[in-house]
């Protein structure tokens, strides 16, 4: 039953591939069309702001950074994301962290932590990476606080590595 | 094989009736008609209403299925190892096999007994008895892992066990065979002289469900058979069956059936704890093993017991008594009132129904007809409620449905028989293919059974299936039992021997099942919690491998440096955290099993590589799109090659020992704190 799944899984995964059409449409198009194909068709706000969707619309950044939540963060990183994701720019199994908080929003960060079988569904950001890793990001149960964590570890991250930070709020 | 020609032959001649004259409309008809079938149909996606946990008999395990369906959810390893999964060979598991006769790799598993509240299934715990090496386990029906195995000592074939109280308070266990206690060696024909029986009460914690041997009570050298506890009014009472009053030690088949009637012993355990209190007991030096799983390591630990405390029924009054019960009973069942108990020889073409008012009347008035070895046996006449007469041939296991009725396997004229316990009458029969043993009604031994269904063990399956050779499965059937008369609606294959089942609402189940363990709460000494920590050491020719595993990659996946004659420990920790993600790890040259590992777990596989070259190693369980990818190599030299320790995983192999080192010290600090 499993390999039926994981194989509806890669077949999914190549249908998005090769129709990028959603549901109903389908079309030999790339990826690009496909987001547009979705934003036809009344996609949530959130993703339109490029906060991806979940429980997260609004989240607050500040400086200086909170040493104890990068700890946390970092531990989680080490426990549970170290196997498929590098601090460098290197992707891996999933794409590096170096500047992810300069690509992307801390909404959407932590939506695709904590929502990820849901941002894989509806969010073109995510299925467009999907699309480059051919490898569907596992949930690891990371519970919401923790997820804000982990943001905090990679915006001191990207100071360390990129020399900049929240690059990608005021864009 | 027990069963019989010519009943064989009439189990046939009705297939062929039914196969003539289906359409008329008969009971039998209705097995072949849409109807059964839609009862029996749970649809693609939907789930069953009830499990029933089935035991294994000679496979040694536990199987779950679903009702109506009759599907096979798992298989749930106990007594027996399981290379499928590494139960028993990984080293977290070994101790589990741990008894006074060293590791013994099989049990025959016989009684499932669910844990209980109040005299109502809770779905927190399931116990199993082993007959041959007398034990009992106890599976977390959150995990449905087996978490504790219990040897009993100085018993021999442990059947009339684990039967359970109506708050878990004891699990009641009886020896079937009765043996010189302590073991000495003499003449078996002194059997009458110096050989003994022993009842023992083993205690449920009931916050953690760990199991203790309270206390033995030391009875004749009877075969002590099946056991059912008193529930309401006759909570505190137990009540069990014995075969071979006669005391024969050969040929049983003939010899301990030559009596009318047989005892069943009814004893009262609280007043067995009483004297407990009093102290009335005497110690006896022994040797068992407890094997427990500890809940923050998952490491299986064993500890041997050498010291048993016994009450013997001459010293303690009012503690033991017998009745007697016609022709060899096996089954022994109260009913859901706690006032009736059923006592059913097996030789004999009449149950005795007893009743719990009239016993403790007899009790109370001495009312007795002699004794046996010092224990008062009570008046057949004044414990009897009634006889069902003439229900079947060879009556064994009875269950109830809470509205009145019970249900009794008859094994000779192969059929369920279900008659109503005031008045005695019968009101169905229904023919089984072929002689069924046990039955099961969901909480049908509890004080509120759902009496929707009915499913019979049969011991003989024979042409019910497509043939398989000589060696066939067991057959399962199950009854719906809803309306006035039974009604058959579905067959089903089984795995190994069921004896007993129990059945219990899938409410009180699934919402409980954990979907994985928490990475975060892995205390294993040998944990690897983050890729980063991952490594390889080595203590003289013990090698600790600290690997890790996630779609779709083993962490390190190149090793160089092993060496012939090495011990290698691969300590694999699953760094998952969602539901139905195991990852597997199979090693070429492993003499052992392979490793089956649950998100968020750590389980370790020993290999011992005999020759030198480059080994390729892999994930067994289909993870994901890339899970042929999930593989590495291990390179083995020859003894005493200076080749060094070496591993990575896409880069340069590093030999960071003292990394490793200091993160070695600080897990076991952790492991520490947590315990």
């Amino acid at each position: 039953m499993k390999t039926i799944k994981i194989l509806t899984t890669a077949l999914v995964g190549m249908l998005f591939i090769y129709s990028c059409g959603g549901n109903e449409q389908k079309s030999k198009d790339t990826a690009e069309n496909k987001a547009e194909t979705v934003e036809e068709k009344k996609v949530p706000e959130t993703i339109k702001m490029g906060k991806g969707v979940g429980e997260f619309t609004e989240v607050e950044v500040s400086d200086p950074l909170n040493e104890e939540w990068v700890e946390r963060g970092q531990a989680i990183y080490d426990m549970k994301c170290s196997a498929c994701h590098k601090l460098t720019d290197q992707r891996v199994v999933g794409p590096g962290f170096e500047g992810v908080t300069n690509r992307r929003k801390p909404e959407w960060i932590m939506n695709m932590i904590t929502n990820v079988d849901v941002m894989l569904e509806e969010d073109p950001t995510a299925q467009k990476l999907l699309e480059e890793c051919m490898t569907r990001m596992p949930n690891q149960n990371i519970k919401p606080d923790d997820a804000r964590k982990i943001l905090e570890f990679f915006r001191k991250n990207d100071m360390e590595k990129a020399g900049k930070k929240d690059g990608a709020i005021k864009s | 094989m027990k069963t019989h020609y010519l009943n064989y032959v009439a189990g046939l001649s009705l297939i062929f009736l039914m196969a003539s004259c289906g359409n008329q409309g008969s009971e039998t008809s209705q097995v072949l008609g849409g109807s059964a079938a839609e009862q029996a149909y749970v649809a693609p996606g939907e789930y069953d209403e009830f499990y029933a946990f089935m035991s294994g008999g000679y496979s040694g395990q536990i199987t779950a299925y679903g009702l109506p369906s009759g599907r096979l959810l798992k298989e749930i390893p106990v007594f027996s190892k399981y290379p499928e999964n590494g139960y028993g060979y990984s080293e977290e598991t070994k101790a589990m096999f741990n008894t006074s006769y060293g590791e013994v790799p099989w049990d025959d598993s016989h009684h499932i007994e669910l844990s209980q509240t109040d005299g109502e299934f809770d779905g927190r715990w399931l116990f199993v008895n082993g007959n041959n090496t007398p034990r009992i386990a106890r599976v977390d029906l959150t995990t449905f892992e087996t978490v504790e195995i219990l040897e009993i000592p100085d018993v021999a074939g442990l059947h009339c066990a684990p039967f359970i109280t109506e708050n878990s308070e004891y699990l009641v266990s009886g020896t079937r065979f009765s043996v010189p206690i302590p073991q000495k060696d003499v003449p078996i024909d002194t059997y009458k002289k110096n050989f003994k029986g022993l009842i023992n009460y083993v205690s449920v914690d009931p916050e953690h469900g760990h199991m203790e041997l309270a206390f033995q009570i030391e009875m004749p050298g009877f075969n002590y058979d099946l056991a059912r506890n008193g529930k309401g009014k006759s909570h505190g009472w137990s009540f069990l069956t014995t075969y071979n009053s006669e005391q024969e030690h050969s040929l049983l088949e003939v010899n301990a059936s030559q009596k009318d009637k047989d005892l069943m012993a009814v004893i009262n355990w609280k007043k067995a704890e009483q004297y407990m209190k009093e102290g009335k007991f005497t110690e006896r030096e022994t040797s068992y093993f407890h094997n427990l799983m500890n809940e923050e390591t998952s490491i299986a630990e064993s500890e041997e017991k050498t010291l048993t405390k016994i009450l013997d029924p001459k010293e303690c009054p009012d503690m033991v008594y017998f009745i007697p019960v016609p022709k060899s009973p096996h089954g022994c069942d109260v009913d859901p009132t706690g006032e009736y108990i059923v006592g059913n020889g097996k030789l004999s073409a009449d149950m005795s129904v007893y009743s719990f008012d009239k016993i403790m009347k007899a009790i109370e008035e001495k009312n007795f007809d002699g004794e046996f070895d010092g224990i008062p046996i009570i008046s057949y006449e004044a414990a009897l409620d009634g006889i069902v007469k003439k229900p079947g041939l060879g009556p064994l296991h009875t269950e109830f449905d809470g509205r009145g009725n019970a249900y009794t396997t008859f094994f000779i004229s192969s059929e369920v028989v279900k008659w109503d316990v005031a008045s005695k009458e019968i009101l169905d029969r229904q023919s089984t293919f072929y002689s069924p043993g046990h039955l099961v009604i969901p909480g049908g031994e509890t004080k509120k059974p759902d009496g929707k269904y009915l499913v019979a063990m049969n011991k003989i399956t024979k042409d019910r299936y497509l043939p398989t050779g000589p060696e066939l499965a067991h057959s399962a059937q199950l009854f719906d039992i809803s309306g006035d008369k039974m009604k058959l609606i579905l067959d089903f294959p089984t795995k190994g021997e069921p004896h007993y089942a129990q059945a219990i609402a899938a409410d009180k189940i699934q919402p409980n099942s954990v979907k994985f363990y928490d990475i975060e709460n892995n205390k294993h000494p040998y944990a690897t919690l983050g890729e980063s920590k991952t490594r390889v050491e080595r203590d003289g020719d013990e090698v600790h491998v600290y690997m890790t595993a996630i779609r779709s990659h083993l962490a390190p996946d190149n090793i160089e440096g092993f060496k012939v004659g090495d011990k290698v420990y691969f300590h694999l920790t699953n760094l998952e955290q969602d539901w139905d993600v195991p990852h597997g790890f199979a090693i070429q040259g492993a003499t052992n099993a392979e490793l089956l590992v649950m998100p968020g777990q750590t389980r370790t596989l020993l290999w011992e590589p005999k020759r030198p070259g480059v080994f390729a190693f892999y994930c067994t369980d289909f993870c994901s799109a890339l899970h042929q990818e999930m593989s590495g190599y291990a390179r083995v030299s020859p003894k005493g090659s200076n080749v060094p320790l070496k591993w990575g995983l896409n880069e340069k192999l590093r030999e960071n020992e003292q990394a490793a080192h200091d993160f070695y010290e600080k897990a076991k600090q952790n492991a520490n704190i947590g315990k």
